[in-house]
């Protein structure tokens, strides 16, 4: 329609347009408002290259391009968000648009907390193995505490966590911390919702 | 070995989490389940488990062995049965990819029948569907320029989406309008920038002034509309105006005296009275009939509403953050807790990433060291050298808020003797010393109070703040409190005016004044020279800290002056909401430039729910007892105000109800209910017997749930002992069947 080639020339440049169905689409299957999807599709068409900037919809952004995301950038946790929100076959972390909505939509403040903890634990599955044992509490807490040698735990003082946070957590006794169990703990806090939340 | 390993990894309890077709079954279940029980309400919103007891367990019917699509398909037949919104509340709420979540809602639509998604493409554009996508073309505008430009969107079309018939495309834009506002509100931008460097404890200093800041600009806008409007279009027969010299704004008196700001100035006739005007009016009868208007009903009228506005606004907000931070069955112990909600994801720099690792690592070790002492148990001597050391410093504390009281109160006297032979000028001036002397005390004995408090060494590092907190608060509400006092006994200040409402009126507009000058002197000493002190005399890198506590008191301070003083000085609101707003960019330019997050453990949540409490109960509390003995027992001066020569204030609305009961006898239901319901107690003693009740119910309630809980975990325990058991049998038959 004539009005659509008039937005299209007032935006200027060869500017693709996201096809009002999927707009619509999106809003209804994400936590995001309109306005913030068609923000995300500015911010992923700029981390594609030029030439690929069309059809952004269809196209996959490598994992380091989204590194370079300053949500990401100094984030301890990024290559488990990269590996999460990935649907790519290859296992290479690529993630395509609707990937990258999803991870907005997750980590928005409107996301239910049911959401953000189901990912959340995901994110802290470091094995991919669909429960959080020894190792993957282990990784975790020295992601909290950065990486740096001052800033770690000693090695008792990570056994003593550890304890801690099984006795607390580990309803079951079966030495592992599954989801519900984690989705329990972590409904303790209202503090989660709130932090879990990246404003973009 | 390896097989048994296959099997475990492929248990239910496992698989939610990673795979597909886990979740799709759980959420099967979950719509099933829902479809059975909705006439009735879930007695829980939540349900954890998907596992399906093993008495109803039919290996044939188990929709966990069934293959992808099959299940897939089973859970698109349970949606389709649900209604429209359950259902896309289901949709948004799957865990799953978009692009599943887009390839089930494809499912969806293409099953509810092509005739009726070919009526609903036919249907009209609507309106609403034509006005959303203009809303959010102005918006996008609206939003700040450089964040937007260049935003790709859509030519305003109609959007037909299935299911947008009137009614609910209606609501729908509503809903839109709702979403669209958090992006139209201002200081976006800047609060993004101070949470990403900061965190959610310090923002959560300025969330609390965008709150108090919308209180006072609705308190602004109802006196404006009903009162100061009015009587500014009708002024009252003026006295000379004295002429306008710079110190107005610091004292409140001299050109400020007789004008809108105060109490005086508002007349105590019905404005525009046609009984006034004389019958024999030259006026054509084509002019409209004035509206005659009632000064002092208006007047007690509008600051009792908005009164009762803010009331409803602070209780409503004070129970939505209760209700985030209260939760049942919360036992001793949450280090797990810590350690999973640890992660501010808001912080997006790398130098305040590094901080916050520096402050994770910190709180769990200072928690870890604690739990190890705890475990030590203190002997007697030493339990009770600690309970010496805190009775001695809780006595210190009181002791010196009793002092600074008693300083407060000699020196407000002897200001007022010193007033007595002195010139106009140094008058005014003088008035300033008092305002400036309690805010000095409110600014040094906190400092006090934190030295107290590192001598201290309480248990645990939150309780050192709530401490803090406590003392500072019990301070500025009794220096208050003796201000109201001597305010509303006149036996000292303003014991000469015979306009005394216009007097306490000015002295809080003083104080209010003088409490935003140090508060800009304490962020300049505090932050700003601590800091250069810090760099260039003592060489350190540590930059001073953001304290939120004695920010957030201050602020409380400020807002229970304003609301003290509504009533004498009716612009009030107006004054703080200005220096609200000053305060708000200066503290974010002071805190950009001179701080550094703070280290002690902050929830943000939690701190927040305490804030609003303190604001509801010492300040908002005392407000509201201050004006009712105001309005209920205080005798209004003779010769000024709206309320002039009345035994109290409450008597205008009194004989406001007996001149309407004369005038128009179909209303003495009125009175009636007036004098039944409002002057009789006994409502009072019923109402607060009912609360009582309810408040009583639900706590039988709570332990009710948490009784439950318990018996639950003893259930899930038993149940993981029988999976060990299994496992192990599983095991051993494993490695007899390889030997």
């Amino acid at each position: 329609t004539c009005e659509a080639e008039a937005a299209r020339a007032a935006m200027g440049g060869s500017a693709s347009l996201l096809p009002r169905e999927t707009l619509g689409e999106y809003q209804e299957l994400t936590f995001l408002s309109k306005q913030e999807i068609l923000l995300a599709y500015k911010r992923f068409s700029e981390l594609l290259p030029k030439e690929e900037r069309e059809n952004a919809c269809s196209a996959r952004v490598p994992k380091s391009q989204i590194l370079t995301l300053p949500e990401l950038r100094a984030n301890p946790f990024q290559h488990r968000i990269c590996r999460v929100f990935s649907t790519s076959d290859d296992r290479d972390d690529s993630m395509s648009f609707e990937d990258f909505l999803d991870m907005l939509s997750v980590f928005s403040d409107s996301a239910t907390s049911d959401i953000k903890s189901h990912y959340a634990f995901r994110i802290f599955d470091f094995d991919d193995d669909g429960t959080l044992d020894r190792k993957d509490l282990e990784k975790l807490v020295n992601c909290l505490t950065g990486q740096g040698e001052e800033s770690r735990l000693s090695n008792t003082e990570m056994e003593q966590l550890i304890r801690n946070i099984l006795e607390e957590s580990d309803i079951d006794k079966d030495g592992t911390i599954n989801l519900a169990e984690f989705q329990h703990i972590v409904s303790r806090s209202p503090d989660f919702a709130r932090y879990g939340g990246l404003q973009w | 070995s390896s097989a048994s390993l296959r099997i475990l990894a492929n248990m239910p309890s496992r698989t939610i989490g990673r795979s597909r077709g886990a979740i799709i079954s759980q959420y099967y279940n979950r719509t099933a389940r829902l479809r059975r029980r909705s006439s009735r309400p879930p007695l829980q919103q939540l349900c954890h488990t998907a596992r399906p007891s093993l008495r109803q367990y039919d290996l044939e019917t188990d929709p966990a062995r069934a293959t992808l699509e099959d299940k897939r398909s089973l859970l698109v037949k349970e949606l389709l049965s649900l209604s429209p919104s359950q259902r896309s509340h289901m949709l948004l709420n799957v865990p799953l990819s978009l692009a599943e979540k887009r390839t089930l809602r494809q499912e969806l639509s293409g099953q509810r029948g092509p005739l009726r998604q070919h009526a609903q493409c036919r249907a009209p554009s609507s309106l609403c569907g034509w006005s959303k996508d203009y809303i959010i073309l102005v918006s996008l505008g609206y939003g700040s320029a450089q964040q937007l430009s260049g935003a790709l969107v859509q030519a305003p079309a109609p959007v037909l989406s299935p299911g947008s018939l009137s009614l609910q495309g209606c609501r729908g834009l509503w809903y839109r309008l709702l979403s669209l506002l958090p992006a139209a509100k201002p200081w976006h931008y800047a609060l993004k920038q101070i949470g990403g460097r900061f965190g959610s404890s310090v923002l959560s200093y300025f969330l609390f002034l965008k709150t108090l800041l919308m209180f006072n600009i609705i308190s602004f806008l109802i006196l404006l509309v009903f009162v100061v409007a009015l009587q500014a279009a009708y002024p009252p027969a003026s006295t000379s105006p004295q002429s306008f010299t710079g110190l107005e704004l610091l004292t409140g008196a001299g050109y400020f005296t007789h004008s809108l700001l105060y109490y005086g100035y508002y007349s105590n006739v019905t404005l525009n009275d046609p009984c006034a005007s004389s019958p024999n009016d030259s006026a054509s009868p084509l002019t409209a009939p004035p509206l005659p208007y009632n000064m002092p009903l208006a007047y007690v009228f509008s600051v009792g509403v908005s009164f009762l506005v803010t009331c409803v606004l602070l209780v409503y907000s004070m129970s939505c953050s209760f209700r985030e931070s209260y939760r049942v069955g919360s036992s001793a112990g949450d280090l797990a807790v810590k350690v999973f909600c640890a992660w501010d994801f808001k912080v997006i720099q790398r130098r305040s990433v590094k901080l916050q690792c520096e402050n994770i690592c910190t709180q769990l070790k200072e928690l870890l060291a604690d739990q190890q002492s705890r475990s030590r148990s203190l002997s007697l001597c030493q339990r009770l050298g600690h309970s010496a050391v805190l009775l001695l410093a809780w006595a210190l504390s009181l002791s010196t808020v009793l002092g600074c009281v008693l300083a407060v109160h000699y020196f407000s006297e002897h200001m007022h003797a010193v007033t007595w032979g002195s010139s106009e000028r140094q008058q005014e001036a003088i008035l300033l010393v008092l305002p400036f002397m309690v805010s000095l005390l409110n600014m040094l004995m906190p400092h006090l109070y934190n030295l107290l408090a590192t001598w201290e060494k309480q248990d645990s590092p939150v309780a050192q703040v709530y401490v803090a907190i406590c003392r500072n608060l019990i301070l500025k509400m009794v220096v208050l409190g003796l201000l109201c006092y001597q305010w509303l006994s006149r036996r000292v200040v303003c014991s000469t005016e015979e306009c005394w409402e216009t007097c306490v009126g000015q002295d809080l507009y003083r104080f209010v004044v003088m409490d935003f000058i140090f508060t800009l002197l304490d962020t300049l000493f505090g932050e700003l020279v601590w800091r250069l002190i810090l760099e260039k005399k003592l060489k350190r890198k540590q930059k001073p800290e953001f304290d939120i506590a004695q920010n957030v008191l201050e602020l409380i301070y400020g807002q229970t002056l304003t609301w003290l003083g509504v009533l004498f000085a009716p612009l009030l609101p107006a004054v703080q909401t200005l220096k609200l707003l000053l305060l708000f960019y200066i503290k974010k330019t002071s805190l950009m430039q001179n701080c550094q997050s703070p280290s002690k453990p902050w929830q943000a949540s939690h701190m927040r729910t305490v804030f609003i409490t303190l604001l509801c109960f010492p300040s908002f509390l005392g407000a509201a007892v201050f004006l009712s003995y105001t309005i209920w027992s205080v005798r209004p001066s003779e010769t000024c105000g709206p309320f002039q020569g009345l035994e109290n204030i409450y008597k205008s609305g009194k004989t406001w109800v007996q001149v309407l009961e004369k005038s128009n006898p179909n209303i003495t239901w009125f009175a009636w209910v007036h004098q039944h319901l409002v002057e009789n107690t006994f409502l009072l003693f019923f109402v607060s017997g009912v609360l009582l009740a309810v408040i009583y119910f639900n706590i039988q309630v709570v332990r009710g749930q948490q009784r439950i809980i318990c018996l639950l975990k003893e259930q899930i325990a038993n149940e993981g002992e029988d999976k060990i058991f299994l496992i192990q049998k599983l095991h051993s038959v494993y490695e007899q069947r390889e030997r």
